[in-house]
């Protein structure tokens, strides 16, 4: 029961992530923010999918010596956690693109505030 | 023979293409299209004998989409505009090439070749065999015409075009809808006389197919309302306008209309669904009102557009009255009207090459100047006027005798009140130009034989179709064999019922 | 041949790597690279596509592991199609970019190169893939490297750009939510056993929630409206060598992916309705809206990206009805729209590089300076237009029909506004062609576009005629083997 309440708590916290995430490249003026958001969106999902890797009382699925039948509930899914290694890898390399980008912007405009960017673009 | 109707699509289709090669070579472009209108009426003609033998002649239909195939098929109706097309282009043809060059023309490569375009279009609207068919040849011609609209490149041309467009494309959508609608009711089906409709959905569903398919040909064919953009197309130069009046553009969309009430729907589920009153009263208000628009325009080319808006609704209120006789009116009028307005475009063209007047009080004397083209429009007139020996009197009078059978008595006075506004609005120009009072001094200048050698024939033809509506390209029998089809032979109450 | 399915992808994402390193001895053979890589993965889809028509699905195991554990690579005549399509365009926007990169410098043009070559990885990807999270990776690769590439278009595209990155992210983080969420119902990411698999929990709430996160997600990165926020700065300020690319190809990648997802992974008709009527009443405000806004336009480039909205809408609408007829018509048109579309902006973008002008009335009296040119942006614009007998009639056709059977009235009247409105714009851009008299001045260079810029022109001019007037014969062998059974 308390396993379950937790693992429902998991899922709120990876929500609320996402929520947050989404806000701030919404209603964030500034760039670099929104950047951050969009970082916090991502690990949202991230938490997401280890969270639905989790099982308590599960090991990573190697097996152990002298255990002639494994019982797959004793294992966790690996799966999930290292889908999650290339959605870092993803994650990591959209950061790079967008910071090489802010940097271009900032270069140009010297500025990386949004109304301000749109007032000089005019 | 199966490749007549087709051979006779492409032939000027591959004109086009020819005329665009030759473009730096005027003579040999100008032989190119002669020599297309000539064959293209050859095969055309060629078809004639077995369609009068009450035959078909129909090509391989090509799927284009599952259900969806063009299909070309020569039956007697179709064969009606299919002979007028293709033997006005031949006149049109010699007419341009000497307005084209004494007018001075520029573009005059992309004038051809849509003209080209145009005649191919038709002649595929002609032949079309079932309606996907016809609403391809319809588009193109819509997109073919537009090119020769704003010929003139100014102005007032670019708003004209404008205006051709958007009457042309709305309506254009509506037909689409109409065509895709009447697909997915009876899928695969091909024009029969009598209409494939009946029986396929309710008739609520049936009245607003109808409605669609009006305002769909209705722009082409300028019933009232949708007349708006044909004087504002009078601005490009005069064969266009033949064209567009008498040989193509309104051809097609009164043609498609009575392919649709006779071909899609059927007279008698036109009556049922009690459209065929609706239909008939458009078209008797439109033969009215544009007769008097036309006395009121003091600008030659437009009051003959409003005479033109005024009958093709001729044709539409035959199609409405649906009896045997109002058929045989309407079918026999779509070339009958032809010849007669073309003649009358080609003199307000050649008028205007010779002494750039456009406007009919200008044209005080012009008459005993230029006797050829004023003896021309006075022969064109009287036939539009419905003077019997002239071809328009053998419509009108087939068309009245349409309506006393459909028990529409009030037709035979619209027709009538028509026919004299029909006089009042020319009369003055025959009187202006041949009794006017002008300073000029008296010489004879018509002009160049290109010129009025079309027109003259256009004329002669108009009067020789009034005496022996059958003469050569057997309009009249086309019509009957047409006509008799559509109708199940109902028992002759009239006296001269054509016994 | 036994190696054909994963050549499609991995000849350009090869080459890729390896143009870099080519370009040191000169952008001629980053070019030379560039070439290869998209005709090899040209080649290697039209065997594919082939041997896939046979009746035969090919099935490629990445690294030799079994689906549904491994990565399976899935040739169906439906992705073969999309495939040769992709790379078919790839190869002609490889030939246009030409003297564009002329040009530049070898290091410039090698940076340009292996992006574009990548780019065609991650698209080829996303067609080719039979695995729900691969196709993923495949998006964002595809989508990191359009971020790179659009945003050498100067300093507005940056910020254009930018804002593309931050959409394009959140997008796919749906996507990926919605994929988390089918594979906790399944324990699988492979399609085919997903497919298999769904039926069993197919009236669980936690399915409508998926797909709703994956349609949402893909229709963002579809640029379907409200969600195509991103594509007009984008397109607009995009440089010229991509994005008669860009804009043929992408969006209709990521419908295609979602039309996969919807139609093969969930079994035709057993996935959520909802989702779909959503997405369908989305479209027909995607139709009519992008529409008017192309008319409102003064620079052709902006007017084309609305109209890619306009035009987008009528694929998810044809995926939103579901019926094949509809289905047919969205396919058909996602082939249909990549070719004229990519003709246009080809056209329009040439123009800029010889002339420099964008706006509608800077292209008066262009006419007579490139009639080649302009014939093929008649042409295309007439198919956008939905004028027989050029390609695009006959996809509104079938959507017609279909919209008119299945009885949704409002969808054939958005079709229908749409494209009266289309013509609007159009003719708009075709008088000035025609008939205003040319206002460039005399100095600049006026004559046809070079060869290379030309001949991808004309190429798709001639395709858009001929998928018309061969309708017939392209749906019953391309696109109907590629409905789901």
């Amino acid at each position: 029961m308390e396993a379950e309440t937790l693992s429902v708590v998991n899922y709120w916290l990876a929500a609320s992530l996402f929520l947050i995430g989404l806000y701030g490249i919404l209603a964030r003026p500034h760039l670099v923010r929104k950047l951050m958001a969009m970082n916090i969106l991502q690990v949202a999902v991230i938490v997401f999918f280890i969270i639905l890797g989790y099982k308590s009382d599960a090991t990573p699925p190697i097996v152990r010596q002298g255990d002639e039948t494994p019982i797959a509930r004793n294992y966790i899914n690996p799966l999930p956690h290292t889908l999650m290694l290339t959605a870092i890898v993803v994650s990591v390399s959209t950061t790079g693109v967008a910071l090489a980008l802010l940097i271009r912007i900032h270069r140009r405009f010297g500025t990386l505030d949004e109304s301000e960017l749109i007032e000089k673009l005019k | 023979m199966s490749g007549g109707p087709l051979a006779a699509v492409l032939v000027s289709l591959v004109a086009a293409v020819a005329i665009f090669v030759f473009r730096n070579h005027p003579n040999l472009r100008e032989a190119v299209t002669l020599a297309a209108a000539v064959i293209k009426f050859a095969i055309v003609f060629s078809l004639l004998p077995t369609v009068l033998d009450g035959g078909v002649v129909e090509s391989q239909p090509l799927e284009l989409v599952p259900g969806w195939a063009l299909h070309l098929r020569a039956d007697a109706f179709g064969m009606v505009f299919a002979l007028l097309a293709s033997s006005l282009w031949i006149l049109t043809s010699v007419y341009s090439i000497g307005y084209m060059r004494s007018g001075g023309y520029t573009h005059q490569t992309g004038y051809y070749a849509s003209f080209a375009i145009c005649v191919s279009s038709a002649i595929g609207i002609a032949f079309a065999a079932n309606l996907a068919t016809f609403f391809i040849f319809y588009e193109i011609l819509t997109i073919a015409t537009y090119p020769l609209v704003i010929h003139r490149r100014n102005e007032e041309a670019i708003a004209g075009g404008r205006k051709y467009l958007a009457y042309t494309l709305i309506a254009g959508q509506a037909l689409l809808v109409a065509v895709v609608w009447s697909a997915s009711l009876a899928p695969g089906a091909t024009f029969q006389p009598g209409g494939f409709l009946s029986g396929s959905a309710s008739s609520g569903t049936l009245q607003a197919l109808f409605v669609l398919f009006i305002i769909g040909i209705g722009a082409k064919a300028a019933i009232m309302p949708l007349h708006g953009w044909l004087p504002a197309a009078m601005v490009a130069p005069t064969p266009v306008s033949a064209l567009l009046h008498a040989v193509a553009v309104v051809k097609a969309g009164v043609f498609g209309c009575v392919r649709i009430v006779g071909f899609v729907f059927g007279v008698d589920l036109i009556r049922e669904l009690g459209l065929a009153n609706i239909l008939a009263f458009a078209a008797g208000t439109t033969i009215l009102i544009a007769s008097i628009r036309a006395l009121g325009e003091d600008h030659l080319k437009r009051r003959l557009a409003y005479s033109t808006v005024s009958q093709l609704s001729y044709i539409v209120l035959g199609a409405a009255l649906g009896s045997l006789h109002a058929l045989v009116g309407a079918i026999f009028h779509i070339a009958a009207h032809g010849f007669m307005k073309i003649t009358l475009f080609f003199c307000a063209g050649s008028i205007y090459t010779k002494t750039h007047k456009e406007y009919i009080a200008d044209l005080r004397g012009l008459g005993r100047e230029m006797p050829v083209t004023f003896g021309a429009f006075t022969l064109g007139a009287l036939g539009l006027a419905g003077m019997p020996l002239f071809a328009g009197f053998i419509s009108k009078w087939n068309l009245g005798l349409g309506a006393l059978e459909a028990d529409h008595t009030i037709y035979v006075g619209v027709l009538v009140l028509s026919g004299l506004l029909n006089f009042a609005y020319f009369f003055p120009i025959v009187y202006t130009g041949f009794f006017g009072k002008s300073d000029a001094p008296f010489r004879f200048k018509e002009a160049s034989v290109l010129l009025w050698l079309p027109l003259a024939v256009t004329a002669v033809i108009s009067i020789l179709l009034g005496i022996f509506p059958d003469i050569g390209l057997h309009f009249y029998e086309l019509a009957w064999q047409a006509a008799e089809s559509l109708v199940a032979p109902a028992p002759l109450m009239l006296a001269g019922g054509g016994e | 041949m036994e190696h054909t399915p994963i050549l499609i992808v991995l000849v350009p994402l090869t080459s890729a790597l390896l143009i870099p390193f080519l370009a040191m001895g000169g952008g001629r053979f980053a070019r030379a690279g560039l070439l290869f890589a998209t005709a090899g993965s040209l080649l290697s889809s039209i065997l594919a596509l082939r041997a896939s028509l046979e009746g035969e699905v090919l099935s490629y195991h990445v690294g030799g592991w079994p689906p549904p554990w491994g990565i399976e690579i899935v040739i169906d005549p439906l992705s073969g199609v999309m495939a040769t399509l992709v790379s078919f365009l790839a190869v002609l926007a490889a030939f246009y970019s030409g003297p564009y990169l002329s040009g530049w410098t070898a290091r410039r043009t090698g940076t340009f190169c292996s992006l574009f070559a990548l780019l065609v990885t991650g698209l080829q990807g996303i067609v080719v893939t039979g695995d729900l999270f691969n196709l993923y990776v495949f998006l964002e690769i595809s989508s990191i490297s359009a971020y790179a590439l659009l945003s050498s278009g100067g300093s507005k595209s940056v910020v254009a750009v930018f804002r593309y990155l931050l959409i394009g992210t959140v997008a796919a983080s749906f996507y990926l939510i919605g994929v988390g969420y089918l594979y906790a119902m399944t324990g699988t990411l492979n399609m085919a056993d997903m497919a298999a698999r769904l039926p069993e929990t197919s009236d669980s709430p936690v399915i409508v929630v998926a797909v709703s996160f994956i349609v949402i997600g893909l229709a963002i990165k579809a640029a379907l409206f409200p969600l195509h926020g991103w594509l007009p700065d984008t397109y607009t300020y995009a440089p010229g060598p991509v994005i008669g690319f860009v804009a043929a190809v992408m969006t209709k990648v990521s419908a295609y992916a979602l039309y996969r997802i919807l139609f093969y992974v969930f079994v035709a008709g057993t996935g959520p309705r909802e989702p779909l009527l959503l997405l369908g009443w989305a479209s027909v405000i995607a139709v009519v809206a992008g529409s008017l806004m192309a008319l409102a336009q003064k620079d052709v480039q902006r007017m084309l990206a609305y109209s890619s909205i306009g035009q987008m809408g009528y694929i998810m609408l044809g995926i939103a009805i579901g019926t094949p007829l509809a289905l047919t018509g969205a396919l058909l048109h996602v082939v249909n729209h990549a070719v004229m579309k990519g003709c246009l902006f080809m056209v329009v973008n040439g123009v800029q590089w010889r002339l420099g002008v964008f706006r509608v009335r800077d292209f008066a009296g262009m006419g007579r300076r490139l009639p080649l040119t302009m014939a093929a942006f008649t042409v295309a614009a007439l198919s956008m237009i939905g004028l027989p007998p050029t390609a695009g009639f006959f996809s509104k056709y079938y959507l017609a029909l279909a919209a008119l059977e299945s009885g949704y009235i409002p969808f054939l009247a958005a079709l229908i506004l749409s494209s009266l409105l289309g013509a609007v714009y159009f003719f708009r851009v075709l008088e000035k062609v025609y008939l205003s008299p040319e206002n460039v001045e005399k100095t600049r260079d006026t004559s046809e576009l070079p060869l290379p810029m030309l001949a991808p022109i004309l190429t798709l001019a001639v395709l858009v005629l001929l998928l018309g007037v061969f309708n017939q014969t392209v749906v019953t062998e391309l696109i109907q083997p590629g409905l789901p059974s």
